[in-house]
């Protein structure tokens, strides 16, 4: 439990953690919370050369109100996020789900930017940001860009990023009506499924995680949602790359995909 | 006066603990001490085709690099019980050597070991040990194992048996038995391996002092002498009075810190090799891949009814694994330990288990919490709630109508089973009908019909369970395969003052030996227990002892401590009397003083004592001190029960099992601190309840571990757990003076079926009778679909 060597440089500013990232390449890894990355490092799974710790950069912790916009900096804590007024009431959605990630140790120090970044497949975000149709705002060498949410999950651990890019911050709509369904895996606690349903009037968009190697958006459950009542047998039509583990087999975690919709969908 | 036994007085070893003030022994840093890392195997079976050290050696702070073809490779770590087949064939010993030399019988045995003078250079050392190895195919399920063409553990065998063995009744008289019994009750299941998981992990330090040629062996074990004696006289072979092991706070052990370890035996002989101090302490990792585990028994059995629900015989086949190499007392665990139980509280008149032990490509098992009793008390009450179901009677009337009946071990003798033991005294009717009260048994059937209706599915689960403590005496275990006594030493040291220091062989770590043992010897002697200090954990300041494991500490610890404070009181009272000018028999002792009877004429306990140390004014012919050591081999064991209910709601979408209640009432004798016994029997309820519904250790085909994190081994938490109901009654134990039974390992004894029992129940109107431990969401919901 002891990670090997590396060497620590704690960044001041975006473009400063940029022009590190670009400088040692392969070699370096942005560090936020330490949550996902360091306990890798312990067990020598992930092993950096260079930490490049962008957790004291200014700006990049802060919620704010942007029009029907929420903008929540990548540093934000999962603590952050639960006990922030803002989301409570207008994106409840996102601290519903942050309460439930982690214990308190972890929620003080994971970060969102962090947990995206991850990918992990059964982190609870994913799920979120699929449903809300939020933003990831990312920053590298070429410059700023926005990338929605449906677009930047590629796989377990991959992501949209580029090898130089930083999540800068993550741009959310208001949020009415949304709701989100966990299933806890019973040793490690994250999700052996996660369902996040927002709803609009007849119309719903669920993000669902835990069950795919990528988060996904179940659009047969939201095409189905306004005729029929049978919507969330659709939770994981046309998903071939079900998970499996001893936790949940690909036909439970299907069933449970499907329960877990409908309680989203009912919520 | 104040009084302590029974009370529930805080544990005085809290106050370091809460503070983080405990000594253990990763919390110690010596002179000069160096750290080490092993390098171990990936493979569960494989050859070594070669290691390479050359880089490690070089690397920075390497003090040494050592593999099995240094001298250390020849040692091998003994175990210490032969159960021999029933054929007569002794037991296949293997040797198991403290680093792999040629081959790999599991995944994480140490290939080589790097001292450095970092753990972090220690770690980063490791990894430049090169080891080629050549993949070989692994068994890891014992039943597998003996299936013809397993793959072998040990090639000098035909097969991978350790033993067969058998216990009980002629088993063509139980066959014939069941043949013509009115109703036959069948269960194949597995009893799964779980890791033990103390939450301090294992850790040693050993340091070779050159100048006064003598070892200190710091050590994180439940067991100092034997280690002590294992390590020199079988291991190493180094003289016994050469080598001082300290155990200070221990933080749990549930049986895994019984052992003696390879790493153990192998710093012991580093220390030498490099003249200085080397620690090693596992990781989570480490533990989870090299403490011995608990359990894996496949099991297949029949229960024989008569037409009144009589049980009429038993019979049980077993394949309990051994894994890779014997531990210490793995052989006792699945025979001794667990078939000498299989009459439970019943009066079954006829009862034949047979085990066959083979060995895996996996870490050994050997004794975890309840060791081979919960494995026996999983089978009684899961098949006598399922026989209760099959035959539709109620599982309360059940078990009512196949009781042993009460006796007390002192005016009724005790009760002679068919499987060797002769149990102390019992009441198991009057710990199930206090359970059933505390329930509300007949309100929550009602309530269960009414869910019912409902599409609610809630269950309650039954298990009366009996167990086995203090194993002894010392003669009888040696007739069964023991390699050592299982008596144990207590000596009482009274200080000039009158203050009292109690040296025990037994070993806390976590029980609270140190206050529970000061309330007893303080009554005892009329004195308050702020005057009375308990040491152990010391070889060098203990007699030989036997250290703590199966419930013993306070049946046979206590005990030897009570003998050496009547020879204290004893000899006391002879000076007393000289003091007094009055005939011995003339004296009373009460309340710390000895009283000439009938006068007001006295002498303080204080006085006594200083008069032992200055003995001016001395009563001739009588040695001066008040200083006594007392050896106590028990007579038998001691048998504790009790009836521990479980109240589950499921969720018919999910399946997972909400446990809603636990009660549990158990009788452990009289009881010295009913606030640690509660504490005992709630972390036992706890550990019972996360194998039924959370732990399991899966190794997959290729002998690698899938639940080697805690991401992937589920223990249970707080929110697992609802608020635990207890109660007790007092049946003593008639054969030792305090007439206790033993606490520890009782909740998790109990719990595990009651569990299972009330999950089963919450769907037997949906069809099933089984389910496989732990009963996991994903598996209840199957065991659903396959009814439905
Ligand atoms: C005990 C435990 C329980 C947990 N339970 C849950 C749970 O229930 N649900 C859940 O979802 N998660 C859970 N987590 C994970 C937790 O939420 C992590 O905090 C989170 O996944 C990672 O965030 P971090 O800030 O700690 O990232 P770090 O560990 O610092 O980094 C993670 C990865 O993201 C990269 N990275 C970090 N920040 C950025 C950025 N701004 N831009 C680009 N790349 C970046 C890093 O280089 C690294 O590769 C748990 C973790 C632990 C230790």
């Amino acid at each position: 439990m002891i990670p090997a060597k590396f060497d620590y440089i704690k960044a001041s500013s975006v473009s400063e953690a940029i022009g590190l990232l670009e400088k040692h390449g392969d070699d370096a890894k942005l560090l936020s919370g330490g949550h996902s990355l360091i306990p890798a490092m312990k067990l020598r799974l992930s092993r950096p050369e260079v930490l490049i710790d962008i957790g004291g950069i200014s700006g990049l912790n802060s919620i704010s109100e942007d029009g029907n916009e929420i903008v929540i900096g990548a540093n934000c804590t999962h603590a952050d996020i639960v006990n922030s007024d803002r989301i409570n009431s207008d994106l409840n959605i996102l601290a519903q789900t942050a309460k439930h990630i982690g214990d308190i140790q972890v929620r003080n120090r994971g970060t969102i930017g962090g947990s995206l970044a991850h990918a992990d497949p059964a982190a609870d975000y994913p799920a979120v940001v699929l449903a809300c149709d939020a933003k990831i705002e990312v920053e590298g060498k070429g410059g700023k860009r926005t990338i929605p949410a449906t677009e930047f999950f590629l796989g377990i651990f991959t992501t949209a990023l580029a090898e130089d890019e930083i999540i800068t911050a993550i741009r959310f709509p208001k949020v009415a009506n949304g709701n989100y369904q966990k299933f806890f895996q019973s040793a490690s606690r994250f999700a052996v499924v996660g369902v996040a349903a927002v709803k609009d009037g007849d119309s719903v968009k669920v993000g669902v995680t835990g069950v795919s190697g990528t988060p996904y958006r179940a659009t047969a459950v939201e095409n189905a949602y306004s005729g029929s009542s049978d919507a969330a047998s659709h939770a994981v039509d046309g998903i071939d790359d079900l998970m499996s583990d001893h936790f949940a087999d690909e036909e439970y975690r299907a069933h449970l995909a499907k329960v877990m919709v409908k309680k989203a969908l009912e919520a | 006066m104040e009084t302590f036994i029974g009370k529930p007085i805080k544990r005085r070893e809290d106050a370091r603990f809460l503070k983080g003030a405990g000594k253990y022994t990763d919390d110690i840093k010596l002179m000069g001490m160096t750290h080490s890392a092993f390098v171990r195997s990936p493979y569960a079976h494989a050859k070594i085709l070669s290691i390479d050290t050359a880089a490690a050696e070089k690397a920075e702070g390497v003090v040494a690099v050592y593999t099995g073809s240094d001298a250390c490779g020849t040692f091998g770590v003994p175990c210490g019980w032969q159960v021999d087949f029933k054929n007569g064939e002794t037991m296949r010993e293997p040797l198991h050597p403290l680093l792999a030399k040629d081959k790999i019988l599991h995944v994480g045995e140490a290939v080589a070991i790097v001292i450095a003078e970092t753990l972090e250079l220690a770690r980063d050392a490791a990894e430049l040990v090169q080891v080629s190895y050549e993949a070989l195919p692994a068994v890891t399920c014992p039943k597998k194992a003996m299936e013809a063409g397993a793959p072998k553990v040990h090639d000098q065998w035909e097969d991978n048996a350790a033993f067969d063995w058998c216990i009980g009744n002629d088993r063509t008289e139980v066959e014939a038995a069941l043949e013509s019994a009115h109703h036959v009750t069948e269960m194949t299941y597995k009893n799964h391996r779980l890791a033990p998981n103390a939450i301090e992990p294992r850790s040693y330090i050993s340091d070779y002092d050159v100048n006064a040629d003598k070892w200190t062996l710091y050590t994180s074990t439940q067991n100092p002498h034997l280690i002590r004696l294992l390590l020199c006289a079988f291991v190493l072979g180094i003289p016994e009075h050469k080598v001082r092991v300290l155990s200070y706070d221990v933080g749990g052990g549930f049986g895994s810190k019984i052992y003696h370890y390879t790493e153990e035996a192998l710093l012991t002989w580093v220390s030498k090799e490099i003249g200085r101090p080397v620690k090693w302490t596992s990781d989570r990792t480490e533990a989870f891949l090299t403490d011995a585990h608990g359990r894996d028994h496949i099991v297949h059995s029949k229960m024989g009814f008569d037409e009144d629900g009589k049980i009429v015989a038993h019979l049980t086949d077993e394949y309990c694994a051994m894994g890779a190499y014997l531990s210490t007392f793995a052989p006792a665990v699945p025979t001794y330990l667990h078939g000498t139980l299989f009459q439970g509280v019943y009066t079954t008149p006829l009862i034949h288990l047979n085990v066959v032990a083979p060995f895996t490509h996996t870490v050994a098992v050997d004794a975890y919490r309840g060791a081979g009793r919960p494995e026996a008390t999983y089978l009684l009450e899961r098949i006598i709630s399922k026989a209760a179901k099959e035959m539709d009677i109620d599982p309360a009337e059940l078990r009512y109508k196949n009781f042993i009946p009460p006796f007390n071990g002192t005016s009724e003798p005790g009760f002679q089973t068919q499987v060797a033991l002769q149990y102390d005294s019992g009441n198991y009717h009057g710990v199930l009908k206090r359970g059933l009260e505390m329930l509300g048994y007949e309100d929550f059937r009602k309530e269960q019909a009414e869910a019912r209706k409902n599409g609610k599915l809630i269950g309650v689960g039954i298990s009366t369970y009996i167990e086995g403590c203090g194993i002894a005496p010392s003669a009888v275990v040696g007739s069964l395969g023991a390699r050592a006594g299982l008596y144990e030493v207590g000596h009482v040291r009274v200080q000039p003052t009158g203050k009292v220091s109690v040296f025990t062989g037994a070993h806390s770590h976590g029980q609270g030996h140190e206050t529970v043992f000061a309330q007893f010897v303080a009554d005892k002697l009329g004195i308050h227990m702020d005057d009375v200090d308990i040491v152990h954990g010391d070889t060098d300041q203990v007699a030989f002892g036997m250290g703590t494991y199966g419930s013993r500490s306070l049946a046979v610890g206590g005990s030897a401590i009570i003998k050496s404070v009547e020879k204290v009181l004893e000899k006391g009272a002879k000076i007393a009397a000289h003091k007094l000018e009055a005939a011995e028999s003339d004296l009373e002792y009460a309340e710390g003083k000895w009283t000439v009877k009938g006068t007001d004429k006295s002498i303080s306990f204080g006085d006594v004592s200083l008069t032992a140390y200055v003995p001016h004014d001395y009563p001739e012919g009588v040695e001066p001190g008040l200083d006594f050591s007392s050896f106590y081999d028990p007579t038998n064991f001691t048998y504790p029960f009790g009836t521990h209910i479980a109240v589950v709601e499921v969720d018919p979408d999910t399946g997972k099992v909400d446990l809603q209640r636990f009660v549990a009432c158990d009788d452990v004798g009289n009881v010295m601190n009913p606030m640690i016994v509660d504490g005992q029997i709630h972390g036992g309820v706890v550990q019972g309840v996360g194998q039924a519904l959370l732990e399991e250790v899966i190794y997959d085909g290729e002998g690698q571990m899938v639940t080697g994190s805690y991401m992937d081994y589920a223990m249970p938490r707080a929110d697992d757990v609802p608020n635990i109901e207890t109660d007790r009654t007092t049946t003593p134990c008639p054969h030792n003076p305090l007439g206790v039974k033993g606490a520890g390992e009782a909740g998790a004894i109990g719990s595990t079926p009651a569990v299972v029992n009330a999950v089963v129940d919450a769907l037997s109107h949906l069809g099933v009778t089984d389910i496989q431990m732990p009963v996991t969401p994903k598996r209840v919901w199957k065991a659903m679909q396959t009814q439905a």
